[in-house]
This record gives structure tokens, sequence and C-alpha cells, in this order.
């Protein structure tokens, strides 16, 4: 693929990043017009840096397992009621890591998960609000070589757990209160630039496509995913489960695997 | 000027490693016992000036043959392990032994095909390099120059699912493949005449162990190590030779400690982002190159323990 480029565009970028590093979003060679006019065309975007934060290492470890979280200040939200949040990593291929589309009870349209990053890159967080105004922040972030990393760690044990979902949930988690859970589906999701050894051709994209989550029947948060999100992927949000009852997952990849589990939340004491 | 100042510098430093008859140095591969030969990587990244030699390599010499142990990270540094090799035998080298697919005990591969080496590896080790031959390329690269990798991969063919044991000539050297723990392709090597192990990176001192496998499958492997019979242990990192089973005793420390904060962490709702900013901090002063692997080795075992 186009490695040897990226080599090169990474030492001119970190040359750039040594000039700007420690700010927000930064602007070399910057994608994000174009991107944005595609993705929301003839749409202004304000900026919510007043009551968005993303929070991302400046420095990614593993660039196909950086977590990213969007938290929103509540206090500061002034009546606007979160419809869906767009996440872009602008340098992937596929830029879309996500689109989160919240229930209209929502308590806290927060949201953690984990991305892969192929290279340095602004990362934009596209707020939609019930009134149809729309807010973005972004952060920026250090990594290369996320997308074409190899699927895992251990090959044997990602095929024999293929769709095992898992829910964390606090324990101090309880009716009519507000709690973070956290949603983990063992998933390799391949990312069409990974190199199959035996057939030394690329494996075929295949990844986590749909998520929706319920509780008690209601919807609490349905997921659009993509190829940048990690082998994997991790979801945590917020729930305030009015009382005891169902939280059921439906996933389903691209090549149309579904899975689905229940928990009962909060736990029976 | 800033950049003509570091290529004085790195002209400089090459220019002091060759020798004043103009010939390629050769590798300082030290004797650690009779006929078992090694040679120190240092605790860097690797760089054009260390040629990428920042494992340990080493070779075993019987009454008709040698094995290598780890061919270094780039075919120079091979071919000045060769003319170590050189300086103390003139038998065929006809084992090359990866104890894993890392670029730093791989790359040096090449320059052992014109010896007629058969090349020895996990059977996993082929899938584990080849996955990753295009990072390691642009790495290399990024290093040595465009095209430098050319050639430079060359995948072993004789592999190892359990256990094999070489016959270098009144000397026979053990090799034992290992589960999923540093890779998913570890195999250490034996000479019981020496009670010498090659444990490669299935043993760091010094310099932070890397994982890239599994931290409960490397626990494992460490339990499983200590009744390995050996006087002296050849770590892949780390001094050439130390003792043994004591040379276990940093990293095991170091992973339960990862793996003890970690779960404590996941129970308490704790997240990966929390994980990465607190966990394993106290062994910083322990390990050399700690805050350029921390981070990762405590993302690769959350993503693993929190599974459980």
């Amino acid at each position: 693929m186009c490695t040897k480029i990226h080599a090169f565009l990474r030492t001119l970028i970190a040359a750039a990043a040594l000039v700007f590093a420690g700010s927000a979003a930064q602007a070399y060679d910057d994608s994000w017009p174009d991107l944005q006019e595609a993705l929301f065309p003839g749409k202004t975007i304000a900026n919510g840096d007043a009551f968005i934060r993303i929070t991302a290492p400046e420095r990614a470890y593993d660039a196909a397992v950086v977590p990213i979280s969007i938290d929103f200040d509540l206090g500061k939200m002034q009546g606007i009621a979160v419809k869906s949040m767009t996440l872009v990593v602008d340098k992937n291929p596929a830029p879309v890591a996500a689109v989160f589309h919240y229930a209209d009870e929502t308590v806290n349209p927060s949201i953690g998960t984990r991305i892969r990053v192929n290279e340095y890159t602004n990362i934009h967080a596209v707020v939609e609000a019930a009134d149809g105004r729309l807010f973005l922040a972004a952060v920026f972030v250090k990594a290369a070589g996320g997308c074409s990393a190899p699927a895992s760690k251990s090959v044997a044990d990602a095929q024999n757990h293929l769709g095992d979902l898992k829910l964390k949930v606090p324990k101090e988690a309880a009716a009519d209160a507000p709690s973070k859970l956290e949603l983990l589906i063992r998933h390799p999701n391949f990312t069409g630039m990974q190199m199959d050894q035996v057939t030394r051709n690329y494996v075929p994209a295949d990844f986590v496509q749909k998520v929706e989550i319920t509780h008690d029947g209601k919807p609490v948060l349905s997921i659009d995913g993509n190829i940048s999100l990690s082998e994997n992927p991790a979801f945590d949000f917020w729930l305030k489960p009015k009382t005891q009852g169902v939280l059921r997952v439906n996933a389903e990849d691209s090549n149309g695997r579904k899975f689905e589990r229940v928990w009962m939340v909060p736990a029976a004491s | 000027m800033r950049i003509p100042s570091v290529l004085v510098i790195l002209l400089a430093i090459l220019a002091t490693r060759a020798p004043a008859d103009g010939a390629p140095p050769a590798l300082d591969a030290q004797k650690i016992a009779p006929g078992v030969y090694v040679h120190h990587g240092v605790h860097e990244e690797a760089t054009v000036a260390n040629e990428g030699g920042i494992a340990n390599v080493g070779f075993v010499i019987g009454d008709d043959a040698v094995a290598v142990i780890d061919s270094g990270g780039s075919p120079m540094e091979g071919r000045a392990l060769l003319r170590a090799i050189r300086q103390v035998t003139k038998l065929p080298v006809r084992f090359l032994i990866n104890t894993h697919f890392h670029p730093d005990h791989v790359m040096g591969n090449a320059a052992f095909v014109a010896e007629g080496a058969t090349f020895i590896a996990h059977k996993n080790l082929p899938m584990g390099l080849l996955s990753r031959r295009d990072s390691y390329v642009a790495g290399y690269e990024a290093v040595f120059g465009k095209g430098s990798a050319k050639d430079a991969i060359v995948v072993p063919t004789h592999l190892v699912g359990d256990r094999e044991t070489i016959d270098l000539g009144h000397r026979k050297l053990e090799i034992r493949a290992f589960p999923t723990a540093h890779t998913d392709s570890d195999l250490i090597v034996l000479d019981p005449t020496t009670k010498t192990l090659f444990a490669g990176d299935l043993v760091f001192l010094e310099r932070i162990p890397a994982i890239d496998g599994s931290i409960l499958g490397w626990l494992k492997a460490i339990a499983t190590l200590r009744e390995i019979p050996a006087e002296r242990v050849v770590p892949g990192h780390g001094p050439i030779t130390a003792s043994w089973p004591a040379a276990l005793d940093p990293e095991q420390a170091y992973f339960e400690r990862l793996v003890r904060d970690i779960r404590k962490l996941i129970a308490q709702g704790g997240s990966l982002q929390q994980a990465t900013d607190t966990v394993g901090l106290e062994e910083r002063g322990h390990w050399q190159l700690f805050d350029s692997y921390n981070a990762r080795n405590v993302t690769a075992a959350y993503t693993e323990l929190e599974w459980e």
C-alpha cells in the first residue's frame, strides 16, 4: 500500500508537529474542509468547544488501539439535545469511524471508544442537535500504522471468540441513577489493509457495522461502525435505567453475521 | 545548520567503526562458555549507527558445524556476526535459528543464505513475520533508507511445533517452541553441554519487556522456563549472560504488577486510558526505555484482561 509515502509524510508531519505540539486541532495539510463538505454538504458547523471535550493521548502507544473519549459538559449545553455524533479520523482511509444515534431521553451523550490511527491526524466529533444545529470539537493525535497493523496478537483466540459480547457495569449501578457502561465486542474488525500471510493478499474488510442497544425495550444508543474502530470494538456510554430491566445488544457485521446478548441492568441484588 | 551537523556526527561514527585496513568490522562476540559466543545488543531503538544491533545474538560451535541464534537487526549486522564467527572457526554455519519474528532478531537472516544454513523457527513465525512485513519494511527503510529492506527478509522454512534436537557434531542443541507469550512464535535453544539457555525475548533484563503476545501466556511461560535445567541464560535483551533462573525475576515482578493493578482497575470500572496513565509507573526506575513501552504494554495487558 502506501506505507512508504506514509513514512515520508510522517517525517514531514513530525517536523511540523514539533512546531505545533500541545495544541488541539492542527492545521497541517488540513483535509477537514473537504471532509466537512462531503459529510455535511452546505451546512454550517459551530465550534462546540464550550461543551464538548475530546480526550485522546497526544502520542498513541498503540496506533491500532487508541482510546478516545468525547465528553459533554452537561451544565453548559444551554438546552442542546444531542441527536447524533459523528466521529471522524480525518486522515484514515475510511475517515468516519462511527456515528452514534442517541435516544430522545439520553442522560449523557458522552462516549468512549478505541480507534485505529493510520497517520498523524486531526480527529473531529460533529454533534447534531435535535434542532438541526451542528457543533464540532477536534483533537490532534500522533500515531501511525493502525489500519495495517496485523489483526490479532493471538489469532486462534480471536476466531474462537468471534462475536462474544461483554458488558461492564459498575457495581453501584442502580435504577434511576446514571451509570457509565462499557460494551465490548469480540471481532477482528478487519480493515482491508491487513496482509493475509498465506495468500499474500489483503484480508477483505470485515467489521462491526451496526450496534443497537435497548433497555427495557426502549432504544438507548445505535451505532454505525466502520474500519477505523479497533479490533474488538469497545464503547462506553451512559444509561439511566428507570427500573431494573433487560439491556439488549444486537450487533451485525459487514458480512451479515449477527450477535446478540442480554443482561439484567441493574443486576439483581 | 542542524541537519548537516547531524550527518557529520553520523559519518564520524561510521568512520570510527571501520578498521584501518578498510575491511568491515566483525561484531564483538564474547565467549561466555566453551564454544558459546554472544554479542551484546545496545538498549536503543534501531539506528544507522547501531546497524539495528539492539538484541543479543549468538552462536554455538560443535565439532562439525555452527548454529547461529538470531541474526540481528540488519543484513549489515548479520554479515558482521558472520565475520565474528569466521574469526573463531571455519566450520560451516549449518543452522540459523530465529527465536521469534521481531526485526531485531531476523533482519540479519539474509547474511546466512549463502552459507547454505537451514533456517529454523517456530511454526507460527512465517505467519507473524509476513503479516507484519509491510510495517517492518517501512520501519526499516525509515532508518536505513529507501530500498534498503530489499531482500532483507528471509523467512525460515524449517518449522518447529514443539521440540526438536539438532546436532552440531558431538554437541546437540535442544529447541523448544512455546505457546503465545512475548509473541506467538517464541522458541528457546538449550545447549545441554554447557547448560546455556538462549531464551530469546522470553527473557528481558535491563531493557523493558515488550508484550506482543499475551501477558498471561508470558507468565505461564516463565513458570515453564523455571524448570529448565540451565546454569546461565542469554536473554534477548540485557547482559550477554545472566544467572538462571534468577534472570526471570525482574520481568515476572513487572508482569505480576501489571496484571494485579489492571485487574483491580477493571474491577473498579477504570478505563483503558486510565490504565495507560497510571499502571506500572512504579517500575519506571527499573527499566531502560520504560517510557517508550510501558503504556503500550498496559494497552496489550488491559485489552487481554478485560475479557476475563
